[in-house]
């Protein structure tokens, strides 16, 4: 009954969806190679960047592999995890409704907000698999290729291996709260339209407008609300004592953005006719 | 009063200002086999989303299973099995997970009972031995057997399929029309929609005629026809005497061509007795029959004969 009134099974079934698709698999092998190719170029390389050259954190992945994981993050921010988000986000209803399996799964009967709640859920499954992915390729490639030991932070303070491995997780689960505010309008602009690569294409295109408008000093007090304000911030997670402000205000500020698109999808996908 | 598996009053839905479904008036009888014939784009598969809650009616009123929708499609929906406008699926998925997928999605269906349906399903529609193909390995015959195994998941009191037989091979359609008959004997209401009249013909009790978004015609099909005339048929050789007879019975509108007459009659025109009168005035008779005029010349009558789309 608990399930039942959950739709619990729907979630497991749409997960199960989700991972049976070549697809997922591939984003997830992508994201993988990012830490991996960061740390194969940076052992070929016989230069060693003085510290403040290149990206944070490069210069310390030669001196601890733990530091690939972090700097990797750091690379697939701006582009290519919002890429995946946008594929897995903007494909939610709008996949559905192009494959034509919108209808049957409506007059199952799924109620629509229901399969609305059932399909965020689920990509935020996929970012949490795609960011600890990253994560956890950055260690083993990082363990793999360079030395491992305790890791000193940015504030100079030192923490063990064990609680290094905290950290990633810390980090991992920091951008997924980060890219749940673009989940919620990928879902959106999903419920527009027929065509899915479309509404990812378009998903794409927001958060790549976010990035842009926060890159432009005069539009600083617009800043703190786009939901690629924070997204660079995890690097407070890597202090001792953590600085757990960022995360709050992130958390809150993404909450606003799945309140808001969350709300404009209800009253969009409720309402539709569905003609596909 | 029979009473209705469906009924719908003054259904209407436009896009713009074009009226797709015009104020129809459905009365689908329990535990009736009721063909919706109307040729391409003439509003059957909108009507078919507004009973399903797919699309939401501009006006009008639906009754399923007794029960208003859309407010009560939730708790009517369980009882329904349909197949709209094609069967869908995920590619990159078996046709036994295609099935375990809405299943799941449904919250009334039983759990402990899921396999046991999908199964009992699959069997029904001849496609367990390809269960576990992937569908974009199927071919559109199996995806639309798929769509019939996924309209039979649950024990149903209506079926709704959209145009069930397309894309067949002639097998195939043999079968589902057999597998909706033995449907139709359990009890169970269906409700088809066609633009195939000899499909209609073949299988339903009932029958409503669609034509550019407006019911033309419906009730049981026995009573269409027979609101058409039917033909008595004659050879013979001595076309005058025959003809002076037949005037002689008031029997109208005579036409001959060749060796053969036609003509009006009544439903339940005596033929044998006919032909008795006609022999003992010394006619010879090569052939004589009734012709029930056949749905189709109604059908045409109703909807224009032309093959273009009429808007």
């Amino acid at each position: 009954m608990f399930a039942k009134s959950l739709g619990l099974r729907l979630f497991l079934s749409e997960l199960k969806v989700m991972f049976t698709r070549r697809r997922t698999w591939a984003m997830l092998a992508a994201i993988a190679l990012i830490p991996i190719l960061l740390a194969i170029a940076v052992a070929l390389s016989s230069e060693r960047l003085s510290p403040g050259e290149g990206p944070p954190f490069l210069a310390q992945v030669t001196q601890n592999g733990f530091f690939t994981g972090f700097t990797a993050m750091l690379l697939a921010l701006p582009l290519f995890l919002p890429l995946t988000v946008a594929v897995v986000s903007g494909d939610t209803i709008a996949g559905e409704a192009g494959l034509g399996t919108i209808r049957y799964l409506l007059i199952a009967p799924v109620n629509r907000a229901r399969l609305l709640v059932v399909k965020y859920l689920a990509s935020l499954v996929f970012i949490l698999a795609g960011t600890f992915t990253l994560m956890i390729a950055g260690a083993a490639i990082g363990a793999a290729l360079f030395p491992v030991g305790p890791v000193t932070l940015l504030s100079g303070d030192t923490i063990s291996i064990f609680e290094a491995f905290g950290r990633m997780a810390l980090v991992a689960l920091y951008t997924t709260v980060s890219l749940s505010g673009m989940a919620a309008v990928g879902l959106f602009i999903s419920t527009l339209t027929t065509v899915p690569v479309g509404a990812m294409t378009a998903t794409l295109v927001m958060s790549g407008v976010s990035n842009i408008l926060g890159n432009i000093p005069q539009l600083e007090w617009m800043h703190p609300w786009l939901f690629t304000y924070y997204w660079l911030d995890f690097a407070d997670l890597m202090r001792v004592p953590i600085e757990w402000s960022s995360l709050a205000s992130n958390a809150v500020l993404q909450l606003a953005w799945i309140a808001m698109f969350g709300a404009l999808a209800y009253g969009r996908f409720t309402t539709k006719d569905i003609l596909s | 009063m029979t009473e209705l598996a469906i009924k719908t009053s003054q259904l209407t839905k436009r896009f713009g200002d074009q009226a797709a479904v015009d104020g129809i008036d459905l009365s689908v009888p329990k535990g009736s086999v009721f063909g919706f014939l109307g040729p391409n784009g003439s509003g059957k598969t909108t009507t078919i989303r507004m009973l399903l809650g797919l699309a939401e009616a501009t006006s009008g009123e639906i009754e399923l299973l007794g029960e208003t929708v859309p407010k009560k499609i939730e708790v009517v929906l369980p009882k329904v099995g349909a197949l709209v406008e094609g069967p869908a699926f995920y590619p990159f998925m078996s046709g036994r997970n295609n099935l375990l997928r809405i299943d799941a999605a449904d919250r009334f269906a039983d759990r402990s009972t899921t396999k046991q349906r999908v199964e009992s399903a699959l069997n029904r529609v001849g496609l367990a031995n390809a269960a576990n193909k992937k569908v974009h390995a199927y071919s559109l015959g199996m995806k639309q057997r798929l769509g019939l195994a996924n309209a039979l998941l649950k024990p149903r009191e209506l079926l709704i399929l959209d145009e069930p037989t397309n894309g067949l091979d002639p097998q195939g359609t043999r079968e589902v029309r057999n597998l909706i008959r033995s449907l139709a004997d359990e009890g169970i209401t269906v409700f088809v929609s066609s633009h195939l009249l000899s499909e209609i013909e073949m299988l339903c009790s009932h029958v409503a005629v669609m034509s550019a978004g407006k019911i033309v015609a419906q009730g049981a099909i026995e009573d269409l026809r027979n609101e058409e005339p039917t033909r008595l048929i004659i050879q013979t050789e001595e076309l005058d005497q025959a003809t002076e007879i037949l005037r002689n019975n008031e029997i109208g509108k005579i036409r001959i061509r060749g060796k053969q007459i036609t003509c009006e009659v009544p439903a339940d025109f005596d033929v044998a007795n006919m032909n008795k009168t006609l022999v003992s005035a010394g006619i010879s008779i090569e052939e004589i029959r009734l012709e029930k005029s056949s749905l189709e010349e109604k059908f045409v009558k109703l909807t224009g004969e032309g093959f273009e789309v009429v808007r």
